[in-house]
């Protein structure tokens, strides 16, 4: 005993002194065109990108082990942007609970997970991150069993309803049935694999999510046709990349790396014509526009902390806007998706990049 | 010889002098690190504009809460949603001590049968329990047990009982002194008690898993009684019950409970993880408000408050329990 109790002191020394070391190292880092983020990345030679991972379309992961998706492809336009190289991307499953803890501790750089930008979340008071443009416009539904008869929200009154924990699809379930003034037993789920689990086992009535996830979901269904979304939509759901607000510089590059492949598609820059399109730019001195965007002139990817050819690179890894929305969750992917709201603004859309100027 | 006994050591050979001060140096350099590692905290929190504040927990939670014993809504305080929490945790908790101490004793006990088939079983049950992961058993109880139950009116009943897929329905006093058993309206059983298949998966996965233990700490104690004891209570007649009653048992208990304590309190933090099985206990809900308000470190504070204020009563009942019957002189 008595060795014991001059052992304690040291033990204790020792764990308080590495937690100290833990803290100082967690001291937060300053802006400027320095930055720390991105020579960090630099340094480290990947981009290390938390995605969701479990969610066929946007971000999954293949037979074969490698990932893919429209959040995936979000990463690997950022990676060739700023590493030229789509494959220089370390990939991290973040469940909903965990992501923003992930990206606030800087283990991911960046987030790329179906994540819906709102107030609380961008507020420097609340979670303090720092939104790109949003990549996929999407809104809450409701999936139920085509069996089970029910028409509309109203039926799920007083029925349990399955529904991941730590998402805004949680929050819009309470304020709609709420407003519908109905009664149900929220189940809520840590991950979204437990929380489908349980309505395949018919413990929910319903379940509900951003509908594209439903979508996404349903192709892994057993049987896919058995299930239906209801058309009422519970909210807006915008999902979008999100940084830190600790390191602006860096949080500019990721989003002007995003609106480029908007930008690329109104401009009908594809993968395939992406050389040619910069062979005419560098042959044509009069294209201003075309010059600047893809870094033939002017500073942009200076500016940015980025290489000139940034747009370059970004497109001939990923294609443009258009492009990823097709493969990933469009005509040519197993979801089929309309492209809805994200379309391009000339089309009716909300697909809006600000002037690369 | 007399001149060597005189002679004071120096200061750094002082048995008295010497831990007296090491013991100072220790505790500087502990005030000291703390000091700054608090100030390196509200700094760095005030420069992110995140200084500690508690008025969210006054404001509405605008989720909901699947079962509650007290009554709650989405228009309800954060602090009430978490109280709820408290409450299901305790729920769990206070069941899970009763269940996993009858089945420990009774499998603990159950090792010294002279029943070869009993005494064998006992053993594998230990085994097989104690070496796979608790979370593992609870998305087992839920998923492939609970949740394979039949629904509506194919589900298992018996006079008065009904278990289902969306729980267990129990009869009971209702508006009044009206005594209503189960009953299948519209295709969902209502009764006037009902436990969730959340809150049955995650009783039923803690009450088994920590029983496993408990059965090792009672067999240890009994084991620890010498034989002699059995002997002697055999010589003065007493039959096997009563020997163990009035002579084992009691010796027994004061091996026992101490490593009950042990067993109490990794129940009641194991409960935590309820969420694997979807049942609302205070760790699931401070998730959602942590998730909704993004005050991270309140509701860590919190969380942590609140397990270790239960812990740290369960030690105080289980250390008087342990005075009580320990040897007393007399």
């Amino acid at each position: 005993m008595p060795v014991l109790r001059k052992l304690l002191p040291k033990v204790s020394l020792a764990s308080t002194l590495g937690l100290a070391l833990l803290l100082v190292s967690c001291a937060s880092e300053s802006g400027g065109l320095q930055s720390q983020k991105i020579d960090l990345i630099k340094g480290r030679g990947k981009l290390i990108c938390g995605v969701d991972g479990k969610l066929p379309g946007f971000s999954f992961v293949g037979s074969d082990g490698a990932y893919s998706g429209l959040d995936v492809d979000v990463c690997k336009a950022v990676a060739a942007s700023l590493l030229g190289d789509p494959a220089k991307v370390d990939y991290r499953d973040l469940n909903s609970s965990e992501r923003f803890a992930a990206l606030a501790s800087g283990e991911v750089d960046m987030l790329s997970r179906n994540t819906t930008a709102t107030l609380t979340r961008d507020a420097a008071g609340g979670n303090a991150l720092s939104f790109a443009p949003t990549t996929f416009y999407d809104g809450q539904g409701v999936m139920v069993a085509a069996s089970s008869g029910v028409k509309s929200l109203k039926d799920l009154a007083g029925k349990p309803i399955c529904v991941e924990s730590g998402t805004t699809t949680e929050l819009n379930l309470a304020d709609r049935m709420r407003e519908l003034k109905a009664t149900y037993t929220p189940l809520k789920f840590q991950t979204g694999d437990q929380t489908y689990a349980a309505y395949l086992q018919g413990r929910c009535l319903a379940v509900t999510s951003d509908r594209s996830q439903l979508a996404a979901k349903r192709t892994s269904f057993p049987d896919p046709s058995a299930h239906l979304l209801l058309g009422e939509v519970l909210s807006k759901e915008p999902l979008t990349p999100a940084t830190t607000n600790a390191d602006p510089v860096w949080s500019d590059a990721v989003r002007w790396s995003v609106y480029a492949l908007m930008q690329a598609e109104e401009l009908g820059i594809t993968k395939a014509n992406v050389a040619a399109k910069l062979a005419q730019a560098k042959a044509n001195p009069n294209q201003a526009d075309l010059r600047r965007f893809l870094g033939v002139e002017g500073d942009f990817g200076k500016t940015l902390g980025l290489p000139a050819d940034f747009v370059v690179k970004e497109i001939a890894a990923v294609g443009n806007y258009g492009e990823v929305f097709d493969r990933n969750v469009g005509p040519g992917s197993k979801l089929k998706l309309d492209r809805g709201l994200n379309r391009q603004w000339s089309q009716g859309g909300l697909i809006y990049s600000p002037p690369f100027r | 010889m007399a001149g060597r006994l005189s002679a004071s050591p120096p200061w750094w050979q002082n048995r008295r002098l010497v831990p007296w001060l090491v013991q100072a140096a220790v505790g500087l350099v502990l005030v000291v690190v703390i000091a700054f590692l608090l100030g390196n905290l509200v700094r760095n929190l005030s420069a992110a504009g995140l200084l500690l504040s508690w008025r969210w927990l006054g404001q509405p939670a605008s989720f909901d809460i699947a079962e509650s014993l007290l009554p709650f809504s989405a228009s309800d305080p954060y602090w009430r949603g978490l109280l709820a929490g408290l409450v299901n945790t305790l729920r769990v908790v206070g069941l899970g001590f009763v269940g996993s101490t009858l089945l420990g004793t009774l499998v603990g006990s159950a090792s010294f049968s002279s029943n070869g088939l009993v005494k064998r079983l006992a053993r594998i049950y230990v085994e097989v329990i104690r070496n796979i992961p608790l979370l593992l058993q609870l998305v087992f109880w839920y998923f492939v047990v609970f949740l394979a139950l039949p629904n509506g009116a194919a589900a298992i009943q018996l006079p008065g009982i009904v278990l289902a897929k969306s729980g267990l329905f129990l009869p009971g006093f209702e508006g009044g002194l009206h005594w209503t058993g189960p009953s299948l309206v519209d295709g969902v059983w209502q009764a006037p008690l009902r436990f969730t298949p959340e809150f049955g998966a995650l009783l039923t996965g803690l009450v088994v898993y920590t029983a496993a233990f408990i059965a090792e700490v009672v067999r240890g104690g009994i084991a620890a009684v010498p034989k002699g004891q059995w002997e002697a209570a055999t010589s003065l007649g007493l039959g096997p019950l009563l020997s163990l009653r009035r002579i084992i048992i009691p010796q027994a208990l004061r091996v026992i409970v101490p490593g009950l304590n042990t067993q109490y309190i990794s129940l009641a933090k194991n409960s935590s993880l309820a969420v694997a099985c979807g049942y609302t206990d205070l760790y699931s809900v401070a998730e959602t408000s942590l998730n909704q308000t993004g005050r991270a470190i309140e509701v860590i504070v919190i969380l942590l408050a609140a397990y270790l204020a239960i812990d740290l009563v369960i030690s105080l009942v289980m250390n008087g329990l342990n005075r009580l019957v320990q040897i007393k002189e007399r």
